[in-house]
């Protein structure tokens, strides 16, 4: 089991140094993960910080990050390893006429000829890793089992290879966005994270860590726009990343109080469709007793 | 420490929460971990460890709650409450400090007028701590608890808010506000608003949390547990549900249709290899020095289903004929084209009010106010709706069509005119039939559903999201 942090405060002032807020729940976990040596499974609305969260872990701990992307239709040999054929056909077309067929055989499933994918590669590391996997519930069922073995035992079997054992247990984050239930097989093995849109403190903070030279009162007029245009019934709600776009574009224009006007003029960046621009607008304008 | 946990996993499944054996030794793990004292790690620790599901989160907040309450004397439910807590004792000195000290008692003594004061002064100022030991405060004087009383934790809650009077407290708030700045701006106006509303809120969620931490120290924590339980937002019964319910109702939706659409559209591509794509296949082959190593094929393009939504929009059941109205037109770029028509008596189509607009809560909004769907009086005639239908557009449903047909089918005693339903099977691909109430209702007083139900492909009963949901997914 792993001893990476102190405590929980520890996790948070860490995070803290590398610019990510995290509040007592995801410090928690983080700190939880470590210590029982379990994958985490974070969801949550888009934009709210799941892939920054495993980028701000790796890079607290000097870890390095390996990604895996996931989508419909990815396999093992995407995921996991694949066998370079042209290299081993042409390794077979230069021995063509000397070497048995036995000799080749060895030499052409060797590591030579492997390719290593992301999941194989985190498994592998000599030097600490922290493993994202990103967007897991965009995979078939079928390819989630691949990922048991890994979170669970943290190796993988490699039928040419035998089993290859992770020397070291890395950070394993996996992020969701919802859009199917994702197997009880795999909910079992992770630990759960839900990372909703942050308080409006905590956002505020957010805002003024990340973005330089705005204000105390800029950004706390930001937070506070924004926290009420997420009250509105909405196909899509601002989230913390247009949050902080929002908040730049602002700081560019040179704008130190929002008034409506302007908050109308800018709304396209906080919003990405034109019924919850519309929407957004006319509750912002009008008196919304 | 170890028993202490076992009976609050044994509470989260009693609370329907689904806690594996395995879940169960990773909280016993994960608390070890964690110091005990820190209340809010111990929480988060086993939060992360026995939810797996967001939409969990609040049954095991409450039974948390409920389990691990503190269970001190401050809590007794007694005529002559006495607050004990050491940091509250401080905190209400150091509020006295501002008025004449020697009062004695602390909050106890203050008339109602000066509570009220200071409820407001907390609420202007956003004083966290002074609004816990003003909900505690208030939670004591007006809810009139007494113990063993068999009354559920919303009607004292009720009493203690109505004696706030906290619209009123808002009001005043406002006006304040108003009053402060000399040119206030509507934008400002409405974020000092959501501000106030928002403290209020937290008020009021605080004083819920007193009075079930009382009845938890007065009943037990199994007792209550069972009372607290909330349905999700996709259990929610369409027929049925409250103002706040649907307007949870209405937030669920979209996500949902999100969900939908992203698993229709995998579902469509998923799997299926067709014949052998020959050119493909050479041309990927020279890779490899002419040997064909990786075959390619053609996927197939599955066509899609056409929809006719017929739906009843009478009184009892307009809320679920905008349901599934507003679900299958946001997914409607699942299906090759997709027409509605309403009725009561009479019949209209829709399809118009949905055509490229945005906002599909505006569309059935218009749907319900400007469609004409009255013919004589206003009660549901399936019959003649059926009848006038047939009439004007039975001629449209193709072989590609699938007709959903939604209605309790209360026709009033009227003529059926089953032959109509008959006949659009005959047509159609399929014919299907959605009614809201549960299924023990069917056919009984005027509801004719089975009547209807012998021409159709399938009769579904559906009376929340999660049936709804099932059922499109069926569909296409």
């Amino acid at each position: 089991m792993g001893e990476r942090f102190e405590s929980v405060g520890a996790v948070r002032e860490g995070l803290r140094d590398v610019a990510y807020l995290a509040d007592e729940g995801i410090a928690g976990v983080v700190y939880l993960a470590d210590r029982l040596g379990k994958p985490v499974l974070v969801e949550g609305p888009a934009g709210t910080g799941k892939t920054q969260l495993a980028k701000s872990v790796a890079e607290m701990t000097g870890a390095r990050l390996i990604r895996l992307q996931c989508y419909e239709g990815l396999d093992e040999s995407k995921a996991l390893y694949e066998w370079n054929y042209k290299k081993q056909l042409l390794r077979i077309q230069v021995e063509r006429n000397s070497a048995t067929w036995q000799e080749i055989e060895d030499d052409i499933f060797t590591e030579d000829f492997l390719l290593t994918r992301p999941l194989l590669e985190a498994i592998r590391a000599d030097e600490p890793v922290v493993l994202l996997i990103d967007e897991v519930d965009r995979v078939e069922v079928e390819t989630e089992a691949l990922l048991l073995e890994i979170l669970s035992d943290y190796q993988v079997s490699v039928p040419e290879l035998g089993t290859v054992v992770a020397k070291q247990i890395p950070l394993v984050f996996l992020t969701s966005n919802n859009t199917r239930e994702l197997s009880e097989a795999l909910k079992r093995r992770c630990l759960y994270l839900h990372v909703d849109y942050p308080h409006l403190d905590r956002e505020k903070e957010i805002v003024l860590t990340r973005v330089p030279d705005i204000s105390e009162h800029l950004a706390d007029q930001v937070v506070r726009i924004v926290r009420s245009i997420r009250q509105l019934e909405l196909k899509k709600h601002p989230s913390v990343s247009e949050t902080l776009d929002w908040a730049r574009t602002l700081v560019l224009l040179g704008i130190e109080n929002v008034d409506a006007e302007q908050a109308k003029e800018t709304l396209h960046i906080l919003l990405k469709y034109q019924s919850d621009i519309a929407k957004a607008s006319k509750e912002l304008s009008v008196n919304g007793a | 420490m170890l028993d202490l946990l076992a009976g609050f996993i044994q509470e989260l499944r009693a609370a329907g929460l689904p806690v594996s054996l395995t879940e169960n030794l990773d909280a016993m793990e994960a608390v070890k971990h964690i110091p005990l004292e820190d209340r809010d790690a111990f929480k988060y620790a086993l939060a992360a460890t026995l939810v797996k599901s967001n939409a969990h989160w609040k049954a095991f907040e409450t039974v948390f709650e409920v389990y691990f309450s503190m269970r001190g004397s401050e809590y007794r439910i007694s005529e002559d409450g006495d607050d004990s807590g050491a940091d509250l004792a401080e905190l209400l000195q150091s509020m006295m400090a501002d008025r004449e000290a020697g009062k004695g008692g602390g909050m106890e003594a203050m008339t109602p007028e000066e509570l009220a004061e200071m409820l407001y002064k907390a609420l202007m100022e956003g004083d966290e701590a002074m609004l816990k030991a003003l909900a505690r405060q208030a939670v004591q004087r007006f809810s009139g608890m007494e113990p063993g009383r068999p009354v559920g934790g919303t009607y004292y809650l009720y009493r203690t808010l109505r004696n706030l009077d906290l619209d009123g407290v808002l009001d005043r708030l406002m006006e304040a506000e108003r009053e402060q700045a000399d040119a206030i701006t509507p934008l400002e106006e409405r974020l000092a608003k959501d501000e106030f509303e928002s403290r209020i809120d937290k008020l009021r969620k605080e004083i819920e949390a007193e009075i079930r931490r009382r009845l938890v120290a007065d009943r037990g924590a199994e007792a209550m547990a069972k009372t607290l339980r909330k349905p999700l937002p996709e259990d929610i019964d369409f027929m049925h549900a409250s103002k706040d319910e649907l307007a949870a109702l209405r937030r669920a939706i979209y996500p949902l249709t999100r969900k939908l659409a992203v698993r229709l559209a995998r579902k469509r591509r998923h799997g299926r290899k067709g014949p052998l794509d020959f050119r493909n296949t050479v041309r990927h082959s020279l890779s490899y020095g002419g040997v064909p190593a990786e075959p390619k094929f053609r996927y197939p393009r599955p066509s899609k289903p056409e929809i006719m939504v017929i739906a009843d929009i009478s009184g009892s059941v307009a809320a679920f004929a905008r349901f599934t109205l507003h679900l299958v037109y946001a997914i409607s770029s699942q299906f090759s084209k997709v027409r509605s028509f309403v009725f009561i008596d009479g019949i209209d189509e829709v399809t118009r009010y949905f055509e490229g607009v945005e906002d599909i809560t505006e569309a059935v909004h218009r749907v319900n106010t400007e469609a004409d769907v009255v013919w004589v009086d206003g009660h549901s005639d399936y019959g003649h709706a059926f009848d006038v239908f047939w009439e004007r557009w039975g001629k449209e449903i193709t072989t590609k069509t699938s007709v959903i047909l939604l209605g309790d089918a209360r026709n009033n005693y009227h003529a059926s005119q089953a032959w109509v339903v008959q006949e659009m099977r005959k047509r159609a691909r399929h014919v299907f039939w959605l009614n809201p109430e549960p299924k023990s209702y069917w056919d009984t007083g005027d509801s004719i559903v089975s009547e209807y139900g012998t021409h159709c492909d399938g009769v579904f009963e559906c009376r929340n999201l999660k049936q709804l949901e099932r059922f499109v997914e069926h569909l296409s």
